[in-house]
């Protein structure tokens, strides 16, 4: 017969200053893991997000980002019939003709500028991204020096309400929208019409163009075209690889650094959940000698120990993940060191990220309370029962 | 003294307990400055900056070129005494993981930099061999770069792969400067650009040399008033601003490390505390029996603080000795950051913590020794 449960949680209510004083040691260690996997997945919710499937992305061969890459007029209009390009309404090809460039601004409160994005498209450009939508204000309009901005910038940059003027390239652009891009990394862009900046950044080329294809499947078909063509030195990315892709060195970051960071303080948790799981057993001597002679088997003292244990990592991994459950309402934005541009995103707490974390405090109070329950089980009776 | 005999014996009656609080202390205070370290290394740029240097760059933001006819207007404005040319490369040599800064600069480059120092000979073979390239010691010790190897980067600005031949590698003047990016003629970029007719003539900043550093703001104001309302206007700082710059967009990541840098303070503070906590509790009968013979609260607290400040002073110390030699570790295999030095500030700052941890753990035990009643103590079970 086991030793019952309630036996276990009122050990753990009795010393209620210990328990509270390791759960929290426990519980900062898994706040800090489930922030840093939440901020991963952010980063990757963001990113994966920007791309639409059947969207294709063309760069200059060997151009990691847009800001590198370069696609001349003559090129733009080679790609642009291509046939497995799909057609709009009126039958023209669905293709943004776009031009991207860094531009400082400052964030509010904070002292050194940041770079942002800034994208000149054309009407296909909306068309083209669905996500993409107007909250406040109105749309630029073609021909005009005026801008809409991401949500993420509307929040987090100086000078960024509608109506305000951001001067760059020896113009005043006026700021007469705000669009939500939902969770995607085009929330940190601001947006114009292409041919107004082409002409202010005097660009003779596009950065980059995006294609929506007509069927899923013509993408190598079209590749292999296009490598063909002497004319063109582009290649082509499914939007989704290509902004995955520039999350990588970032994502990788904050992975490594998270998770050393939290395997260094585990140890220190795991030992202070064996310190109190030690206590635990000495403490209670005469009580495991009892429990014995009453003719409980050392499996069941060892298993008894074992879930005190398990049931502290657990109030501590609660814990943890309660408070970094509210993480959620804060956002993080940072330069994502590939495309060199100032990105935000939000902790996601996956369902995954929770079953990850309370496994993670149930291995932490199990592997601090296994030498001690050991211990425990060992006692012989006579001694133990001496020992009061 | 018998209250000094009295704490070491109580520091090491649970040897086991002891043991480990010390080195969970230990781990903690060794985590705190590793990820001090890691701030500080961040800032590693703009301390090496100079004040006799300036930046000008384009005012839209760094991925935007000037034109390269401004070398002249801005070598002829007051105070500056030379400007250079600098462009980011921004290849990738081999694959993306080998990461290393390129610059393509102009001849009088160096004549800027007099902390890099290169011998006469080298320096004449590379401004010889259009296609040369100097390299930094640390990248040629990281990988195994000789004078006379050819080194093909693919260019991811600048199209194609490019080929750069080793013709010297120069030191820092000091220990301590970072050396670990290359650097190549910046005529020889031009020239290929202007083959493909495309970013010709553009440069990605000026590097200003000035002498009278007082005059440094008076300089970048009249740099920027030049080629105010022009095509490409200016932004001129001071190259430790330049460089905080790029600190300052990955400000949030700091201020990440620094608020889990005090969670590990608290983590270790709650093991601390607890176990302090454990041991007066198990102790009250002793205590009351101390009180009973007379020794008042003051010895009783004094007594309990003793024992909190040992066990720190040993975990603190444990994990500092661990520090520099963890940051050693650490530089060597993940070269993320080519200065990982610990300051002397963050060792006062990791026995500071410990001395916090120590003051803090002992508080509320002492204070409840200190206040039990001797009947209600020697009734105690712990």
């Amino acid at each position: 017969m086991a030793i019952p449960l309630s036996y276990v949680a009122r050990n753990l209510w009795t010393r209620r200053l210990t328990t509270t004083l390791t759960a929290g040691g426990l519980a900062l260690v898994v706040f800090v893991f489930a922030t840093v996997l939440m901020l991963d997945a952010g980063l990757k919710r963001t990113l994966v997000g920007t791309g639409e499937h059947d969207n294709v992305i063309a760069i200059r061969k060997g151009a990691e980002t847009e800001i590198q890459s370069g696609i001349t007029r003559i090129q733009a209009s080679v790609i642009e019939t291509h046939p497995a390009i799909a057609t709009g309404p009126d039958s023209r090809p669905l293709v943004s003709k776009e031009t991207v460039v860094l531009i400082s601004l400052r964030k509010a409160g904070a002292q050194k500028p940041s770079n942002v994005i800034i994208r000149g498209v054309s009407a296909t450009g909306l068309a083209l991204r669905p996500q993409v939508k107007l909250v406040a204000g109105r749309m630029f309009s073609p021909g005009a020096s005026e801008i809409v901005v991401g949500g993420a910038i509307a929040r987090g940059f100086d000078n960024t309400r509608i109506g305000d003027k951001l001067n760059f390239a020896q113009r005043d652009w006026t700021v007469v929208g705000t669009f939500d891009a939902g969770s995607s990394g085009f929330d940190s862009e601001i947006w114009g019409d292409v041919d107004q900046l082409m002409q202010a950044f005097r660009r003779t080329a596009f950065s980059s163009m995006v294609l929506r294809l007509a069927d899923s499947d013509r993408l190598d078909q079209m590749r292999a075209d296009f490598d063909a063509d002497p004319r063109l030195t582009s290649e082509l990315k499914r939007e989704r690889t290509f902004y995955s892709d520039q999350s990588r060195a970032l994502s990788t970051f904050i992975n490594v650094l998270g998770l050393t960071l939290t395997t260094v303080f585990s140890i220190g948790a795991m030992l202070g959940a064996m310190i109190t799981m030690y206590a635990a057993v000495s403490n209670r001597v005469s009580e495991i000698g009892t429990l014995r002679a009453l003719g409980f088997r050392r499996a069941n003292v060892l298993v008894a120990f074992l879930v005190e244990a398990l049931l502290l990592g657990l109030v501590g991994g609660l814990a943890g993940l309660a408070a970094a459950a509210l993480m959620q309402f804060a956002s993080f934005s940072t330069t994502n060191f590939q495309t060199f541009a100032d990105l935000s995103f939000r902790f996601v707490l996956t369902p995954q990220i929770a079953a990850q974390t309370l496994a993670f405090s149930l291995v932490m109070g199990l592997v601090g309370g296994f030498l001690p329950a050991l211990r425990a089980a060992r006692l012989e009776i006579v001694e133990a029962l001496r020992a009061a | 003294m018998f209250l000094l005999k009295l704490v070491l014996r109580n520091a090491f009656r649970h040897r086991l307990r002891t043991f480990l609080t010390v080195t969970g202390l230990a781990v903690a205070v060794l985590a705190y400055g590793m990820l001090q370290t890691v701030v500080d290394a961040w800032y590693a740029g703009a301390a090496a900056a100079s004040a006799t240097r300036l930046v000008t760059r384009s005012a839209i933001s760094l991925a935007v070129w000037l034109p390269a006819s401004y070398e002249a207007r801005i070598r002829g404005m007051e105070g500056v005494k030379r400007v250079a040319r600098s462009n980011w490369f921004g290849g990738v040599y081999q694959e993306p993981k080998n990461f290393f800064p390129q610059f393509a600069v102009s001849d009088n480059y160096l004549d800027l930099y007099p902390e890099f120092v290169l011998t006469e000979a080298e320096r004449a073979a590379w401004l010889r061999d259009r296609k040369g390239c100097l390299v930094g010691r640390q990248l040629a010790d990281k990988f195994g770069f000789k004078v006379g190897d050819v080194l093909p980067i693919r260019g991811t600005i600048y199209p194609g792969t490019w080929e750069f031949v080793i013709r010297g590698v120069f030191d820092g003047a000091e220990p301590g400067k970072v050396t670990n990016h290359l650097l190549f003629h910046w005529d020889y970029l031009n020239e290929t650009m202007r083959k493909a007719k495309r970013r010709a003539d553009a440069v990605g900043v000026y590097i200003v040399g000035i002498d009278d550093i007082d005059s440094a703001a008076a300089i970048a104001v009249n740099i920027d008033a030049e080629f105010r309302n022009s095509l490409a206007e200016t932004l001129t700082e001071s190259e430790q601003a330049f460089q905080l710059g790029f600190v300052a967009m990955s400000d949030q990541i700091i201020a990440a490390i620094r608020i889990v840098s005090y969670v590990v303070i608290l983590i270790i503070l709650a093991v601390m505390a607890n176990t302090m906590a454990m041991s007066a509790r198990e102790r009250t009968s002793e205590y009351a029996t101390l009180k009973a013979i007379g020794f008042g609260p003051r010895f009783l607290a004094l007594l309990i603080l003793g024992e909190s400040l040992l066990i720190c002073a040993l975990g603190g110390a444990l994990g500092m000795a661990l520090t520099l030699p963890a940051a050693a570790f650490f530089k060597t295999v993940a070269a993320i950051f080519p200065i990982f030095a610990v300051s002397g500030g963050t060792l006062l700052a990791q026995a500071a913590c410990a001395l916090a941890v120590a003051l803090t753990a002992a508080i509320v035990p002492a204070a409840r020794a200190a206040r039990v009643r001797i009947v209600d103590g020697l009734r105690a079970i712990a």
